[in-house]
């Protein structure tokens, strides 16, 4: 049988060892336990006996060469059932015994003070700043428990990105006397997170264009103080602009998009969230399945969302599901713009501030029209230029067909 | 030659007598050739040889009780504990860390030997702990008023620990029935005696403590013998103790992790190894008459088969459950769980 | 039943031991003549000199010999002068004691109690005042037991004689003669491991032990008085094993957790409670796991104003649990 002599441990925390002499040659028969090779480590000098009788047939490790423990040295050709007993380490046990103990029970869900809802002490802190009862909420963590996010979602924040670090504010001490030091809020935290993670693994391309929209002006000025009177709220350009979008996104799939690391996710269904400067902070809640609601239930859908994203009366299905957003910078005076990508979603849309402009029309005539600069922030793993341009210039076109005579129904 | 059998007879020493403490001395000098080279084949992590102690080690023990006295070995004391009745593979499970080792389970380094039915103390690594554990035990013989005594065994180098002397300090005082043995062989790994004490004889401390010290010549097995068996008789009478110091020398490095080459000349070695205690005795027998050489040959083939065979046995037992690392922290059913 | 101190509790639970259990020794440096601190007083007339030995100034040894005896029927308890003085026989505690029983796979073990007086707040200076709890507690193999009342030091060092396993029995000596309570002349056992809760309470859980256990009731009953603070104070008595499940069951009921120990802070035994608390009752908290402890200086310096100032008191638990309850 044939036995390969392998390099042993011949030391504590011996490695390697280094071939100086072999005393026996091929063909030569050698005794177990008679020395077979001289080996130096940098620990001692070793005589290795071997472990089987038989005879050597063949080096496997030359003189002068370094080998590592368990490297094969020689073969030795062994009469039957002479290998010697396998010594293999013992068999690892499947579990080792952790030292780490377990707590002694879980906790029910009613905690001390009878009837406070089971949160740690990190998201009661939370809430309390956020001025959420923990009462009112469902917990969604393991065992019912209230998670940060529950805490978010109750006040419309955006949700945690992963592993929240800690902003560490600016230590009083460091301040220079015409300088004062602003805690941040829980939101504001959130926020520099989100957008952190979103500029900071998307590389975002940006793209403009112009739309001519003096038929979308004409046409809610015809029908603002009717849609007024009829559904109690107030018309702006937004849902215009939202419905162009929706409306575009199902012929554009891929800005309906996440980026999966190893491949993209598309979405069937179109939540479009609606950027809203809360007092609080940026809120982002959702009018979910926007591509089938007509003008005006997209109006009332933001104006609701709107509203209570102000008030901070948000619900958890409020600021889920979104796959696009639409940023209103107009709103705020802003001609042109470039907004950050809502992080996991493939491209943002500014609507900027509509501006009465001289242009040049059909004919090389000048005249006054009323444009907006649409520009479209797009996550370019997904993307390309001329994917977010075709989907621009959809929305851009749509945009530009309302007119007075379109109507909004 | 009948004078001499007939004052070695008196000494308790028969033809038959001779012969066992030459056998244990081969098996001691077997053994620890085997484990070194089984060390080399990788086979296990660590090996302390006791290669030229084998008079010092086997003619001490053979004059104790085996099994009734008490005894305290140190690393090196393979002679001491076949002597006192571990067999060969008793020792090799140690060197395997066998589950069923008597010596420890595998917990402890090899040649830590213990045995609560031979009265062979377990023994932890750092040097001479032993010594004032040994005063101790030889303190609860004399107080229940028992005819046992203990034995303690250590190297040059422990004499130096503070341990050592507090321990002699304490026999002394009390008249304890303990035998210091120091197998004294000029090196405390690669520091030669001359940097570990002022005197040229540790025996000489004795004294200072308020007993007899002696020194022998420790590869005269017969000499050894007699220096101890005097000491036990005294101790037994309740004269006290008595420290041995036996002149040998360690043929080999002080582990498999030594590499003597550093700190001593293969001359100096070679010197020693032509006064090895097992040729020298082997040498005595013959001339004596107790064997011949066929004899010597027969008993060298048997004490190999006696290897191999405990070889084989204690490489193919089992090995421990790894669980089990979490037991005997406590005596089992004394402590609080948490 | 009669009112006694510690220090006599402590001397009764030998006494009765030794009379008990023929195999019981004392062994140390002065126990013959009665002991610095009278704990062996009479043992020599009553027991003799073999059983109530004065061994030599030589801690090694006296550790060292308690072992070997202790495994030749003998039931040592070896007395450390002061805990100031127990290094020297670390090695013998720690790489043997603790040791032997695991190392010889259950064949061997070492039924011995090494006592000796600890703590601070008598004007001791550096070498009289040490906290060495945390050493051992860190080392598996050994109980720790902590006492500062009549009570506990009767019954735990009684149980700690019988226990087949090497006791550390440590005993504050500012408490040896603090005060005298009720202990009962016959024989009774505390168990090891077992801690006791002193006081009852609903706002905070105050884990505690030694010395610091009076400190600590003193100051529950200031903030209970001034500030309508209920805190429940817990004695852990056993510093190895400790109870958790005790501790734990109160901050479940409490949500906050005050751990006081004389040692010092950093690595002190109170850290390993604050860990478990933290990791274990989790759940429960409603505030910072907060400990009171000497900060790490050398425990302690002579001067009384530098040792006031250094070692916790009531006063200083009383404004750490208004702290922790305001949060």
């Amino acid at each position: 049988m044939a036995f390969t002599l392998t390099m042993p441990e011949v030391g504590e925390t011996v490695t390697e060892g280094t071939i100086e002499r072999w005393l026996k040659k091929p063909g030569e028969r050698i005794e177990k336990y008679e020395p077979i090779v001289e080996i130096n480590t940098d620990k001692v000098d070793v005589e290795l006996p071997s472990p089987v009788s038989g005879t050597v047939t063949e080096i496997l490790a030359a003189e002068g060469e370094t080998v590592l423990v368990g490297a094969p040295l020689a073969s030795i050709e062994t009469a039957e059932g002479e290998v010697p007993a396998d010594i293999s380490a013992p068999a690892p046990s499947a579990e080792v015994t952790a030292a780490v103990s377990s707590p002694i029970a879980k906790p029910s869900a009613a905690r001390r003070g009878g009837g406070e809802a089971r949160a740690t002490p990190r998201v009661r802190k939370l809430a309390e700043e956020m001025g959420v009862d923990l009462a009112t909420i469902t917990g969604t963590g393991p065992g019912g428990r209230i998670v940060e996010d529950d805490v978010r979602a109750a006040t419309g924040g955006p949700k945690t990105a992963a592993a929240a670090q800690p902003v560490a504010a600016r230590p009083a001490s460091t301040l220079g006397a015409d300088e004062e030091s602003v805690p941040l809020t829980a939101i504001r935290r959130t926020i520099a997170q989100r957008m952190s993670a979103a500029a900071f693994s998307a590389p975002a391309a940006w793209l403009a264009m112009e739309a001519d929209v003096t038929g979308l002006v004409a046409l809610r000025k015809s029908v603002k103080d009717a849609f007024r009177k009829r559904h109690g709220v107030d018309l702006t350009y937004l849902p215009f602009a939202a419905h162009a979008v929706s409306r575009a996104l199902v012929e554009h799939p891929y800005l309906n998009a996440s980026w999966g690391d190893d491949h993209i996710v598309l979405r069937k269904r179109i939540g479009l969230g609606i950027a809203v400067a809360a007092e609080r902070g940026l809120v982002v809640p959702v009018v979910h399945d926007a591509d089938r609601l007509s003008i005006a239930e997209l109006a009332m859908a933001m104006n609701d969302i709107g509203e209570r994203a102000r008030v901070n009366k948000l619900k958890l299905e409020d600021v889920q599901g979104g796959t696009f957003t639409l940023d209103n910078t107009g709103a705020f005076g802003s001609i042109i713009s470039q907004p950050i990508i809502n992080h996991g979603q493939a491209a943002i849309l500014g609507f900027e501030a509509i501006t009465k402009r001289a242009v040049v029309v059909a004919g090389d005539a000048i005249a006054v029209r009323s444009i907006v600069v649409i520009g479209i922030s797009f996550d370019h793993r997904i993307l390309d230029g001329h994917q977010a341009g075709a989907f621009l210039g959809d929305v851009k076109k749509r945009l530009e067909v309302f007119s007075a005579e379109t109507g909004i129904d | 030659m009948a004078v001499l059998k007939a004052a070695l007879k008196a000494h308790g020493l028969g033809d038959k007598q001779l012969l066992e403490i030459y056998y244990k001395m081969l098996l001691a000098r077997t053994l620890s050739v085997r484990q070194r080279l089984l060390q080399r084949m990788g086979k296990g992590a660590i090996t302390y040889s006791g290669e030229g102690h084998e008079a010092a080690q086997v003619g001490t023990a053979y004059a104790l009780r085996a099994g009734h006295d008490w005894v305290y070995t140190y690393y090196r004391d393979v002679g001491v504990a076949l002597t006192i009745g571990l067999s060969p593979r008793d020792v090799l499970m140690g060197f395997f860390a066998r589950a069923e080792d008597i010596s420890s389970g595998g917990r402890n380094m090899p040649s830590h030997f213990s045995s609560a039915e031979l009265r062979i103390v377990s023994q932890g690594a750092p040097v001479c702990t032993q010594a004032p554990q040994a005063a101790g035990t030889a303190l609860a013989s004399k107080l229940r008023g028992l005819d046992e005594v203990t034995a303690v065994y250590f190297g040059d180098g422990a004499t130096s620990t503070g341990d050592c002397h507090e321990a002699m300090n304490f026999a002394g005082i009390h008249k304890l029935p303990v035998i210091f043995v120091c197998e004294f062989n000029g090196y405390a790994i690669s520091v030669n005696w001359r940097k570990q004490a002022a005197v040229d004889n540790v025996a000489a401390r004795a004294e200072g403590y308020g007993f007899p010290g002696v020194t022998i010549d420790g590869n005269d097995v017969l000499a050894v013998y007699g220096s101890m068996k005097e000491a036990v008789e005294r101790a037994r009478k309740g004269d006290g103790p008595t420290f041995i110091e036996a002149k040998t020398y360690r043929l080999v490095p002080h582990s498999s992790d030594d590499d003597d080459k550093r700190y001593r000349s293969r001359d100096e070695v070679d010197l020693w190894g032509k006064k090895d205690p097992m040729t020298r005795f082997e040498t005595w027998l013959k001339e004596n008459d107790i064997v011949n050489t066929a004899r010597l040959d027969e008993l060298q083939a048997r004490a190999a088969q006696e290897v191999d065979e405990a070889t084989d046995s204690a490489e193919a037992a089992a090995q421990p459950d790894p669980e089990s690392a979490l037991r005997h922290v406590f005596v089992e059913g004394s402590a609080r769980d948490g | 039943m009669a009112e006694k101190t510690m220090i006599e509790a402590v001397r009764e639970a030998m006494f009765e031991e030794m009379k008990r259990d023929d195999r019981v020794i004392v062994m140390g440096e002065d126990v013959g003549s009665g002991g610095v601190f009278r704990a062996t007083e009479g043992f020599t007339q009553e027991f003799g000199e073999d059983r109530c030995m004065d061994t030599p100034l030589a801690e090694a040894c006296i550790v060292g010999a308690a072992i070997g005896a202790s495994l030749n029927g003998i039931v040592p308890i070896a007395e450390i002068q002061f805990a100031d003085f127990s290094h020297p026989a670390f090695d013998q505690i720690v790489s043997e004691a603790a040791r032997l029983h695991y190392r010889s796979n259950g064949t061997w073990s070492c039924p011995i109690v090494v006592r000796t007086p600890y703590g601070a707040g008598i004007h001791g200076g550096p070498y009289h005042s040490q906290s060495i709890e945390a050493f051992y507690a860190h080392v598996p193999g050994l109980k720790v037991v902590c006492v500062a009342t009549p009570y506990d030091a009767k019954g735990l060092l009684k149980s700690a004689i019988r226990d087949p396993n090497p006791v550390i029995f440590l005993e504050h000596k500012r408490a040896y003669r603090l005060f005298r309570e009720e202990v009962p002349d016959d024989d009774y056992t505390i168990p090891i491991g077992e801690a006791v809760v002193k006081r009852e309470g609903t706002d905070m859980t105050l884990v505690t032990y030694g010395l610091m256990t009076h400190h600590s009731l003193k100051a529950a009953e200031t903030v209970q008085a001034d500030d309508g603070l209920s805190v429940e104070v817990i004695d852990l008595r056993t510093i190895s094993p400790w109870d958790r499940e005790c501790v734990l069951e109160s901050v479940k009921k409490t949500g906050k957790a005050l751990i006081v120990y004389e040692d010092n802070i950093t690595g002190g035994f109170g850290a390993e409670i604050a860990a478990t608390i933290a990791q274990d009752g989790f759940e429960y908290l409603d505030g910072p796991v907060t400990r009171v402890a000497s900060p790490d200086v050398p425990l302690t310096p002579y001067s009384g104003i530098l040792e006031e100032y250094i070692l916790p008191n009531p006063e200083k638990i009383a404004t750490a649990i208004r702290k922790l309850a305001a949060y």
